[in-house]
């Protein structure tokens, strides 16, 4: 399993043809208590860079961008009973969705473990 | 991901100013944003117990300290003062007794809101002098006032325009102003300063030396809990908050919970809920305009608020409740069926509530509590109830 992040502090994890996407600490960190996510529904098709999915903290609302193009296939719904899950597990339990993966050089542009650690560093 | 600042009803063209305790917040773990034209703490380290949530559950339930510095504090003096600042509110203020605080509001010619505000009397009783023969009396009328920290300059500018001359303004831009807001923030501050909290009840201010430091401390604040607020000059204001954080009950509290505390008891803020386009009628806040001077007039706006009052007013604002968790926030439209009658001025996640509030202006058929409305978030209608205000009781002191 590998693992991607974007500049826009998504992660990806990228199993075979799957892909399981959400946001980084350092995300949910900046977001503050988040109190409602709203996922993308089961079969949309999401293009690279794109809105996915809305984080709403408690002081605002924040769009979620597709790191990659592809069919969602699964959400995760523990996250509507407990969007909290994203604040206290975000890079696990927290996850938002999982996409088939339309285009595997789409994955070329985003960043390893150690790059997005450096790129946060220098915000 | 999108990195969404915080909501700022002001455009941030200059370089945000610091606080007198600017460093204090940092030092707290606080992050600063910049706010009002300042740079301020909107939340503290979550490591800290901090972060909105904690905060503004710690302030509903033990004590926190708000750092209010950027609001604009104004001492108005002269003979005539009180009929002077009568001529531009619409509150009586010179029928307020010395200590006695009132919320008014500054109101242009069309009733338009130009500022909410708070007007204390504080007026100082002068001793008498059996020596020199002279007997204690009230000396010259002042009025403490405290603005809006984003419209300061402009009340400031309105103020000057329209006092006569022998009214002298200042400008007390080197105090700054703490907020302890709470139910334990009385048994903490009787600790610190001792019988101060005895001597007042909601809405009474006095002054007072807390060594060499003089204070102004006001039982008020924008929470809707029990709470002080107390005007310290800039110099002393890092030693005060350290002295009053080594309470046990007392934790810092940024802007974020401010605002979510301020929403849930029910207060307007200006900038958003408040402006020069609504006047104190639409804005529910007719008991801002002292009976008796609805019919006297004599105060700025007074024959537009009048006409508002016998006619009603083509909008109101109201408080609403959602289901479920997706908050509404401002700037959202409100239906009834497919007709659009009004618009979302305030909205948030509820805390203490567990689900999310708004505060709109909705047509005047539509604000009787309990009307059934939709506010549309992203394409989505989200069912809405229209709710009294406030969402969470206020417990003020008012005397046992």
């Amino acid at each position: 399993m590998a693992r991607y992040f974007t500049d826009e502090h998504e992660w990806i994890d990228v199993e075979g043809d799957l892909a399981t996407v959400g946001i980084t600490d350092y995300a949910q960190e900046q977001l503050g208590d988040i109190v409602f996510v709203e996922l993308p529904e089961v079969g949309t098709v999401l293009e690279a860079g794109k809105d996915a999915a809305v984080v709403e903290s408690v002081k605002a609302a924040s769009d979620v961008y597709a790191p990659i193009g592809g069919e969602v296939m699964e959400v995760n719904d523990s996250l509507e009973e407990d969007p909290a899950l994203v604040n206290s597990s975000p890079e696990e339990d927290g996850w938002f969705f999982k996409l088939t993966i339309a285009d595997k050089s789409e994955l070329e542009g985003l960043m390893d473990d150690k790059a997005y650690k450096a790129f946060v560093d220098g915000l | 991901m999108s990195d969404e600042a915080i909501d700022n009803s002001e455009v941030e063209n200059e370089t945000p100013g610091e606080l007198p305790l600017g460093d204090w917040h940092r030092a707290q773990g606080a992050r600063m944003v910049p706010f009002a034209g300042y740079m301020m703490p909107i939340q503290y380290a979550k490591e800290a117990g901090g972060g909105i949530v904690a905060e503004h559950e710690w302030t509903r339930n033990s004590a926190s300290l708000f750092d209010v510095s950027h609001m604009g504090q104004l001492m108005i003096t002269g003979e005539g003062a009180a009929e002077a600042l009568e001529a531009l509110v619409p509150g009586a203020i010179s029928s307020l007794k010395p200590g006695r605080v009132r919320y008014t509001l500054l109101l242009n010619e069309d009733g338009g809101v130009i500022d909410d505000l708070m007007v204390t009397n504080a007026t100082e009783w002068i001793e008498g002098d059996e020596e020199a023969g002279t007997e204690g009396h009230w000396g010259e009328p002042a009025y403490y006032l405290v603005v809006n920290g984003a419209t300061k300059w402009d009340d400031i500018g309105h103020l000057r325009e329209h006092l006569p001359d022998e009214i002298t303004m200042t400008h007390l831009d080197e105090q700054a102003l703490i907020a302890l807001q709470g139910p334990k923030a009385a048994q903490a501050l009787a600790r610190v300063m001792r019988g101060v909290p005895d001597s007042l009840v909601f809405m009474q201010s006095m002054t007072y030396d807390f060594g060499e430091w003089p204070l102004r401390i006001t039982r008020a604040g924008y929470t809707g809990e029990d709470g002080f607020e107390i005007s310290v000059p800039a110099e002393f204001a890092q030693s005060l908050a350290d002295r009053l954080m080594a309470e046990i009950e007392i934790r810092p509290a940024g802007l974020g919970a401010r605002d979510s505390l301020r929403l849930e008891a029910g207060l307007p803020l200006y900038g958003h809920d408040l402006d020069t386009e609504t006047d104190p009628v639409s804005a529910d806040l007719t008991f801002a305009l002292t009976k008796k001077r609805r019919e006297t007039g004599g105060w700025m706006g007074h024959a537009a608020c009048a006409a508002k009052l016998s006619e009603g007013c083509a909008s109101r604002r109201v408080g609403l409740v959602l289901d479920g968790r997706l908050p509404a926030r401002e700037g959202a439209l409100v239906f009834s069926g497919d007709t659009e009658v009004g618009r979302v001025t305030s909205g948030g996640f509820s805390p203490t509530l567990g689900h999310p509030i708004a505060m709109a202006y909705v047509g005047s058929d539509y604000v009787a509590e309990g009307t059934e409305l939709e506010i549309e978030v992203r394409n989505k209608r989200l069912p809405a109830r229209v709710a009294p205000m406030p969402f969470v009781p206020h417990r003020y002191y008012r005397g046992s």
